[in-house]
């Protein structure tokens, strides 16, 4: 500023030796200045307030514009996702509930019928058994019984053998049969 | 002083006043072209991914944006476009200036008194507009003694009133004195034969710094008109 200050003052001195007096301080001069001043910067500030300016401010506002709609289209997505995940978490949960139960059910229904089965195996076995064991007690006393007869008989044969004497098998038997009271 | 001569290209009056068209006012109206010339053709695409021009229109678009909501708030967007309009007029009109052979409009004091007079009357307006006579406010400091009041209240008026002074003298002197002081050096050049190479490269880094000093002048014109756009909307002191 200084410096410039003393330029200034040299070039003021140098000017008023030439030519009588610095250009800028021509008074004459003036009123052209000013009144083109005031035409081109009136001018351009119409100009750049009522069109330039709205139409670069345009461009900016619309670039923010779509940056923030494009921002919210993606946080809108983002929610959508996370809706869906949570409703297919929901539906899985749901599912394996669901799976569970019918496993539950099955095994359930599975081992009822098993018991049935084995309770239905079980009486049938009893049953037999019970037939079987019957017959046995049949055939022990139809075996006890033929016992007898072949006592008599060898009682028969042996005395035969033994004497020579036919014995009868009423005798026999009567010889055989434990005497009473023994 | 050659360089800062006003031609009349072409005698004109208006309502009595001289209003012949100069080489300022060429420049002048030159420089109107160019910017809204510019903008036009960058902004034709409009496409959402900018292109390199349009890039730039849309940078400087945001740097201004940038320093009036910065310095004065949401409220000051108002008056953006004046603030735009005033940066780049004086930018373009100083680096046209750069150029020889051409004029540069914003060594005339009668021109940067012009705009800062022209800054100073729409913010002590906006002031009013917005504060009435509270505005007077502005020049009683919070915080300040009573009996301090006789000696602030002066130099407060005094300062606020100056602004169009220093706001018009900084660029004015500024541009002046580059190119005066490339003049001055340019002619050493010449003078001075052989050792001329001497004065030769210190015009070219004084170039150098010339453009930086014509787009500093123009950011800090801007700045203060940021700044004074404050104290008239917010009042904060």
């Amino acid at each position: 500023m200084l410096a410039s200050l003393a330029v200034l003052a040299a070039a003021t001195a140098e000017a008023t030796e030439q030519s009588g007096g610095l250009p800028q301080l021509y008074a004459p001069d003036f009123a052209p200045q000013l009144i083109w001043l005031a035409i081109t910067f009136g001018a351009l500030y119409f100009i750049l307030s009522r069109w330039s300016l709205p139409r670069v401010a345009e461009v900016i506002e619309e670039r923010r514009d779509r940056i923030q709609r494009d921002l919210d289209e993606a946080d809108r997505l983002k929610g959508e996702t996370e809706k869906a995940l949570a409703a297919y978490e929901q539906e899985l949960a749901a599912a394996r509930g669901r799976a569970g139960s019918i496993a539950r059910e099955t095994r359930d229904k599975l081992a009822a019928e098993v018991d049935q089965e084995r309770a239905r195996a079980d009486s049938q076995v009893n049953a037999k058994l019970e037939d079987a064991e019957k017959r046995i007690g049949q055939m022990k006393s139809k075996a006890l019984a033929q016992v007898n007869e072949i006592a008599t008989e060898t009682a028969g044969a042996v005395v035969e053998k033994l004497i020579g004497a036919e014995v009868s098998a009423e005798e026999a038997r009567r010889a055989l049969e434990p005497v009473p009271g023994e | 002083m050659h360089q800062f001569q006003i031609y009349r290209l072409t005698e004109l009056e208006i309502l009595g006043f001289d209003a012949s068209f100069t080489n300022a006012s060429l420049f002048m109206v030159l420089a109107v072209v160019l910017i809204v010339g510019f903008l036009a053709l960058s902004m034709t695409g409009r496409s959402l991914v900018p292109t390199r021009i349009q890039s730039v229109a849309e940078l400087s678009y945001e740097f201004i944006a940038n320093m009036v909501r910065e310095n004065v708030g949401q409220a000051g967007m108002k008056y953006f476009p004046f603030v735009f309009s005033l940066f780049v007029f004086i930018l373009v009109l100083n680096l046209i200036g750069m150029i020889p052979y051409t004029f540069t409009v914003t060594s005339h004091i009668i021109v940067t008194f012009a705009l800062a007079a022209l800054v100073f009357v729409v913010v002590t307006g906006i002031g009013f507009a917005r504060h009435g006579f509270g505005y007077l406010r502005l020049f009683v400091p919070d915080g300040v003694p009573v009996w301090l009041m006789p000696l602030i209240v002066p130099i407060e008026l005094i300062s606020y009133l100056i602004r169009p002074v220093s706001l018009s003298v900084r660029l004015f002197a500024n541009m002046m004195a580059g190119h005066t002081m490339l003049k001055v050096f340019a002619g050493f050049v010449v003078s001075l034969g052989v050792f001329g190479i001497a004065p030769l490269l210190f015009t070219i880094a004084f170039t150098g710094l010339e453009f930086v000093v014509a787009i500093l002048q123009a950011f800090i014109f801007t700045v203060l008109t940021c700044i004074y756009l404050n104290d008239a909307v917010n009042m904060h002191h």
